[in-house]
């Protein structure tokens, strides 16, 4: 059947914010969509609050939503949409809850909206436990035995039918205390006894342990002919115990017999037809060592995480093809777009091994609680092809960027073997590393097998890496012969580490393999191992005989994308990345996108010429760029990764387009920085470099307390930290750093001012800047954690004219040919430079979005030798449109347990939303509500102030205490606000005793509270507690009070019934009218 | 130790020797299936065959005592780029390499199996030899450019069952003739709760009807269907006497028996992945498949419906004949390896036996 007629218009919902466990790829998921949509002639309306995207873009539906994701909004939105259907499928559990919800609420009925893809009623059994099983016993699948009980006597008997070992879960505790596993009725008692003590409501769900089972996913697709079809398999190394997107993943699964993988691809049809799902569902299972028992473990009813490394694995679009089934179309009407031959309707066959390796955010968040269970806590992930289980393996390791190059963790170097063991039995993101450095110790495959319960098959491939390291460094630079290198290399050892064992260096393995005519080759990434002739670009690198690429002989150029998701350099670069691609292609240029994030757009097959799924090392990189010899590299869209990748690349002879290595390193060293500042003779805060703790001292001395610290060379979470006197300085020197020589430390004066940025376009002459935007909290807060406001408020004409003759002449000055991005502090009446970064930064794709204009087309067209005026574009700051749009950050709090949640100088956030009004106070409400602040209109607040912001404080409690917030404080707070004649509920610090502030979260009385920070980050301090419990309870917390400040605001606004009202992107761009970038002609 | 291999048109693999030591010759083919390689290994159809696994890890999970679909290897040659030196499945008994050893089929690994099956896919199925020895190149080539084609051997003989024997049932009674049999066909009947009597390829229609079958099977086989004589001519004197099943060569035994055609595709099906419409049901299923020859459409008397179609390539994957009560299909409906899909098709079978 074609698709259907009656659905003309589909409204699409997207993710919203990056968070932990949901991230880039609902935006490769949505943008697909509405691509599939389009194609199919269908008028697509999206809603998503997330600026950072691609599906967020003019082009991508006919109107765009950046409103927050809540039922609320959304219903508004269908209101005045009105479309014929609703695509809920490709939100991730975001979009499927609103969609829920609405439903519920009578919404679609009312409006006559039709729910397409997966029914309510599926979503309903996927979801609700108790459903979940009865489906799944109805069609004879099994699902693991378990119970609810509430006295200690159950669950033994529960247990005893259940069978050992059992998983015990209590119900409603904090920060996922208390569970555990038990071996046999002892270690229940024991456990059962303490989980009944932490539960809220005194529940325990007992469940028969899987632990140590096979975990294996597989990615179905139906259509509504009932024709249903297998994409991918995935097998965990990790075994069952781990959430599986903190696991490293292979696909296809590697350990099952025929037998076995039939068995669950069988169930895995049946599951989809009785669940009724017409696109796309990810089924995981736990599949018995030793027999052919399993057990159902979960269905997503959606497309998920899963599914896009699928597509990405296999080269199947299955959001596209999910779209296109929703809407009607059946899997044999449906062309593989890869091949251009097939339909949809095949099972995908892959020649080449892929492993996905998660990427934790622990670098960062050095006390965050580590140990890896059901809670997901990576941020992002790799993902890397090869021929070898262990070339995809360490490929995988080394586009993790984490300073390493191998499987090797300098750090487990010093750990004992019993500390070790630790690792492998109660594992934490080191687990793979530390079972390699168990192997290099000697410890027997079988003891590994037992504590980490990794299969064995995984273990021998390990196993044969570190002997091959051992063969390696017995034969030393001298002994490595040609047959040695090309084995070295099929494993995927890269030359560096080759160098390391063989005590030489990366460059000389280089020329070495260049002697032997050991190269990579290029293999494709086809859906079908080679039967058949497919059209797609998309390749991986291998040590085999035969390459398949033949270069074109066209213009091309390379763009390096940004990695994995990992904090501080998020999906925005991907964003660039996808963007600069386009623009190549509209220059006539062959794009050539390397990059190995299979979440993102920019590794979507069909964005660019070519797609190279490669790690961004040196190596990989250089290897692509000989083999296609483009004209050169495009380093400034793809973060930080790429631009570090600017000098090793020009080093090596590559042309880099754009703005010219030298210049980036003038931006970027900071005594080269200081002295183009000098003589541009534009102020920074004053500031020095120690290399020992009294200079620190000295300058600190110098410039004055408080100062802004941090180490030159940043090692793994040592922060950056604002210091208020000699004694703090002290603490930080002697347990933050360890200043040397090689290892100094930057002082700078701590000027807490109003914080600006500007993005701008340059090429070398003009520069065009599309906005400045304000930050409401004051410098201090990183700037990716601050709330950004556009167009500025507290910026006068004058000052206004200074930011832009900054922008102009340090874009000048450093030959900006592209996108820059300078921070500033106005403090004082004086307008201080804080950092200056000669690439394209987060800010981006949020700017591009509200002013219209295309930053990245248009940098891009300047990398490649366009002037601002060749695209007809004026300089100068461009004159905001006639509304007010916020960013604000969104953060992954509750699922990192022990991690401080006060904002300061070192980024925390995931993600980030938007809201857009012609009101600064209604824009700021929807950024706030999706981000997912509920802010209260009345209630009872907790306040607990430090002293240096006390005075600060006061209007927004006697506005809260105005519009009849109940107060309760701590002695010191509740003093000061009885003094100003509010009325205060005085609440005990912890060391006073119960009940006291913490007491008070848990009651559940508590839905705002304010908290700025003291001093001191340990977990045992008041506010760190009052700050966790507050996000466990999900109750919003301001710990800047530049932030509650205008959350005070925001209430007022709310209590006045004010009505933010709901308009689709395009619509507030029209509102513009007379504004433009473009010159006139 | 190195091993090659030599293709009609010149190419030269060199690898690693990883089973028996020798020279072998046979067709060279490619199979796509990702998992199932102990099935394939001992699937009599590959018989004349020198098979590329196109999936570059093999013997990850070893070989088990289980999961043989004949009584022994009947390929030529067996080629992966890595087989697993240390499998683990707890059914695992040993390692694919010795089982090649052990049954002298000559293997290698190391070897750019990407390379063989683009260039299969481009020339099609090629002739080839697989050597340990150290012949020189080209004087395999002369060797690979002599040997008999694969439409002009009959490799029946050698796949199928000696002698006559019987999985006892209370059910009907269904007799296969063994053409190469899959020992999983007769395991599918055979679990139907049908009686089960395998016969040799020698049977006559005479043979089989004085066994008073319920049902008669065309197995699967090796080779060119032109060369199975004997089969065509029981086939055309069994067709209304008694309902037929025909799968792979069975399948194309039956369109010739009825005059229809057959022809050589260029590279041929071999996988788990192939994805076939039935038309009466409108419904699309994956199949296992494993064949180099085809039913020509246009060929197909009157009566001789077509009623499933790959959709890859549009060729006939089931034929339907209401009247004589025949039905039969190109791909492996019992899988093992493979998606058991459509495994409806034996239920169709019964359904003609029933009313009959």
């Amino acid at each position: 059947m074609p698709r259907d007629p009656m659905i003309k218009k589909v409204m699409v919902i997207g993710s919203g914010p990056i968070i932990i466990g949901q991230a880039a790829e609902f935006d490769y998921a949505g943008s697909q969509a509405c691509r599939a949509l389009k194609e199919e002639s269908v008028e697509v309306v999206l809603v998503n609050s997330n600026p950072a995207t691609i599906m967020t873009d003019t082009n991508m539906a006919d109107r765009v939503y950046l409103e927050p994701l809540t039922a609320d909004f959304v219903t508004r939105i269908l209101e005045r949409e009105r479309p014929d259907g609703l695509l809920p499928t490709l939100g991730g559990q975001v979009g499927l809850n609103t969609a829920k919800e609405i439903a519920y609420q009578g919404v679609l009925d009312r409006l006559g909206v039709r729910l397409l893809g997966t029914p309510l009623e599926t979503i309903e059994k996927a979801e609700d436990r108790e459903k979940f099983k009865q489906m799944l016993q109805d069609i004879g699948e099994p699902v693991p035995p378990s119970g609810i009980v509430s006295t200690i006597e159950d669950t033994l008997k529960l247990a005893e039918e259940i069978g050992y070992p059992v998983i015990v879960r209590p119900a409603y505790t904090l920060g996922g205390t208390g569970g555990g596993i038990a071996k046999d009725a002892d270690e229940l008692q024991e456990i059962a006894r303490r989980g009944l003590k932490y539960s809220l409501i005194h529940q325990l769900l007992i469940e028969k342990s899987v632990t140590g089972w096979k975990e294996i996913e597989f990615e179905v697709m139906r259509d509504s002919a009932d024709s249903c079809i297998t994409i991918c398999s995935m097998e965990n190394i990790d075994p069952m115990g781990i959430h599986t997107g903190d696991s490293i993943v292979v696909a296809p699964a590697l350990t099952l017999t025929d037998r076995e993988y039939q068995m669950l691809r069988s169930a895995s049809l049946k599951i989809i037809r009785a669940l009724g799902i017409e696109g796309g569902c990810n089924i995981q299972f736990a599949l018995d060592v030793s027999s052919f028992n399993y057990y159902v473990i979960e269905v997503n009813p959606r497309v998920s995480r899963s599914s896009a490394l699928a597509s990405k694995a296999t080269g199947y679009p299955i959001s596209k093809v999910a779209s296109k089934i929703a809407i009607g179309l059946r899997l044999d009407e449906i062309k593989n777009a890869v091949t251009g031959k097939t339909w949809a309707s095949f099972e995908p066959s892959i020649d080449y091994c892929v492993v996905k390796f998660p990427r934790w955010p622990f670098d960062k968040f050095a006390t965050a609680d580590r140990r890896l269970g059901t809670q997901m806590k990576a941020t992002g992930e790799v993902m890397a092809l090869g021929r070898s289980l262990q070339e995809s393996l360490l490929k995988a390791v080394r586009s993790l960027e984490i300073g390493i190059f191998h499987l090797e963790l300098p750090e487990l170097k010093q750990v004992s073997l019993d500390a070790l063991r630790t690792e492998l039995s109660s594992p934490t993101d080191r687990r793979l590393f530390a079972v390699a450095e168990a192997m290099r110790r000697g410890l027997s495959i079988t003891e590994i097998n037992y504590l980490s319960e990794i299969d064995l098959f995984f273990l021998h491939k390990i196993e044969q890496i570190i002997q091959l390291e051992e063969e390696l460094k017995a034969q030393g630079k001298e002994g490595l012969g040609k047959e040695l290198l090309s084995s070295a290399k099929y494993y995927g050892f890269c030359d560096y580490t080759i160098g390391q064992l063989t005590g030489t260096g990366e460059e000389e393995i280089r020329s070495l393999r260049q002697e032997y005519g050991i190269q990579p080759v290029y293999k494709m990434v086809d859906t079908c191992a080679a039967e058949f002739d497919a059209e797609t670009p998309y390749y991986y690198s291998t040590y085999d005989q035969e390459n398949e690429v033949r270069p074109s002989s066209n213009k091309k150029i390379v763009v390096l994308g940004s990695g994995p998701i990992r904090i501080g350099q998020g999906i925005e670069f991907d964003y660039c990345s996808v963007h600069a691609s386009w623009a190549l292609k509209e220059e006539g240029v062959e794009s050539i996108i390397i990059n190995n994030n299979p979440e993102t757009v920019s590794t979507d097959f069909d964005t660019s010429d070519r797609l190279y799924f490669e790690p961004l090392i040196q190596e990989d990189v250089l290897n692509v760029i000989e083999m296609e010899r483009p004209l050169g590299a495009v380093v400034q869209f793809g973060g930080q990764t790429a631009i570090n990748l600017a000098e090793p690349l020009a080093r090596a002879g590559i042309n880099i387009i754009g703005t010219r290595v030298e210049d980036i390193d003038a931006a970027e060293d900071r005594h080269r920085f200081d002295d183009l500042l000098e003589e541009l003779n534009i102020p920074r805060p004053p500031g020095g470099t120690a290399v020992t703790v009294e200079q620190a001292e000295k300058i600190a001395e110098r410039i004055g307390y408080p100062v802004l610290i941090r180490p030159s060379y940043v090692l793994g979470g040592r922060a950056m930290e604002i210091v208020y006197d000699n004694k703090d300085l002290r603490e930080y020197m002697a347990t933050a750093v360890k200043v040397s020589p090689n290892h100094p430390v930057l002082v700078d004066k701590y000027l807490k001012g109003v914080e600006l940025e500007a993005d701008a376009i340059a090429d070398g002459r003009e520069c065009l800047i599309p906005g400045i935007m304000e930050h409401i909290e004051k410098a201090g807060v990183h700037s990716g954690d601050s709330i950004a406001v556009y167009p500025p408020v507290n910026v006068s004409p004058d000052l206004q004219e200074k930011l832009i003759a900054y922008t102009s002449e340090l874009s000048r000055a450093l030959n900006i040919k592209g996108s820059i991005n300078i921070q500033y502090v106005y403090h004082e009446n004086i307008l201080y430079v804080l950092e200056v970064n000669p690439r394209s930064s987060r800010t981006v794709p949020f700017l591009s979005k509200v002013t219209g204009i295309p930053m990245i087309n248009l940098a891009t067209k300047i990398a490649l030798g366009k002037t601002l005026q060749d695209l007809g574009c004026r300089g100068g700051l461009i004159d905001p449109p006639p509304f007010v749009s916020i960013k604000a950050p969104v953060f992954s709090f509750s699922k990192l347990y022990q991690l401080e949640t006060s904002l300061g100088p070192e980024m925390k956030s995931t993600g980030e939303v938007m809201g857009i009004n012609r009101y600064l106070p209604r824009a700021l409400y929807k950024a706030l509500a999706a981000s997912g602040f509920n802010l209260p209109p009345h209630g009872n607040v907790l306040v607990t102030i430090a002293d240096k912001d006390k005075k600060e404080a006061l209007p927004l409690m006697e506005t809260l205490f105005k519009m009849g917030f109940k107060i309760h404080a701590t002695m010191g707070t509740a003093l000061f606000l009885e003094e100003a004649g509010l009325k205060v509920e005085r609440i005990n610090k912890i060391r006073e005793g119960s009940p006291h502030v913490v007491d008070l979260i848990h009651s559940g009385t508590v839905d705002l509270v304010i908290n700025t920070l003291t001093k001191g980050k340990m977990p045992k301090t008041d506010g760190f507690r009052i700050r966790r419990a507050a996000v466990e309870h999900n109750i919003p917390c301001f710990t800047s009070l530049d932030t509650a400040l205008a959350a005070g605001e925001i209430l007022e606004e709310l209590r006045m019934g004010e009505d933010p009202g709901v308009f689709s992107l395009q619509e507030y761009l029209a509102s513009g009218g007379s504004y433009s970038w473009k010159m006139s002609s | 130790m190195e091993a090659r291999l030599v293709l009609e048109d010149g190419s030269l693999f060199k690898g690693s020797s990883r089973g028996a030591r020798g020279e072998a010759w046979g067709e060279v083919v490619f199979n796509t299936s990702m998992t199932g390689y102990q099935e394939i290994l001992t699937d009599p159809s590959y018989c004349g065959h020198i098979l590329t696994m196109t999936f570059p890890l093999i013997g990850n999970y070893g070989i088990n005592r289980e999961d043989f679909e004949s009584r022994r290897p009947f390929l030529r040659g067996f080629i992966a780029r890595e087989f697993c030196q240390a499998p683990n499945n707890w059914r695992s008994v040993m390692t694919v390499e010795e089982y090649l050893k052990e049954n002298n089929i000559i293997a290698m690994d190391d070897i750019d199996t990407r390379a063989i099956t683009r260039r299969l896919r481009e020339k099609g199925s090629m002739r080839g030899v697989i050597t340990t020895e150290d012949t020189p190149f080209e004087m395999l080539l002369e060797k690979v450019r002599n040997i008999p084609g694969i439409s002009e051997m009959d490799f029946i003989p050698e796949v199928t069952a000696p002698e006559m024997y019987t999985w006892e049932n209370d059910g009907p009674q269904i007799v296969i003739m063994d053409l190469g049999l899959k020992l999983s066909i007769g395991r599918s009947l055979h679990n139907t709760g049908c009686r089960v009597t395998v016969v040799p390829a020698s049977f006559t229609a005479r043979d089989i009807m004085e066994l008073k079958p319920a049902g008669v099977v065309l197995s699967n086989g090796p080779g060119d269907p032109q060369m199975a004589k004997g089969a065509i001519k029981a086939v055309q004197e069994l067709a209304g006497q008694v309902p037929l099943l025909g799968i792979c060569l069975g399948h194309q035994i039956i369109a010739l028996a009825l005059g229809g055609k057959t022809y050589k595709l260029k590279f041929g099906h071999r996988g788990a992945n192939h994805p076939v419409k039935d038309l009466f049901r409108d419904k699309v299923y994956i199949t296992s498949q494993n064949h180099g020859f085809t039913v020509d459409d246009d060929s197909l008397p009157k009566g001789l419906h077509v009623a499933q179609r790959n959709l890859n390539d549009g060729t006939v994957e089931g034929l339907q004949e209401e009247k004589l009560k025949i039905v039969s299909v190109q791909y492996h409906p019992e899988a093992f390896p493979g998606p058991m899909d459509s495994h409806y098709l034996f239920d169709l079978f019964l359904e003609y036996m029933k009313v009959s």
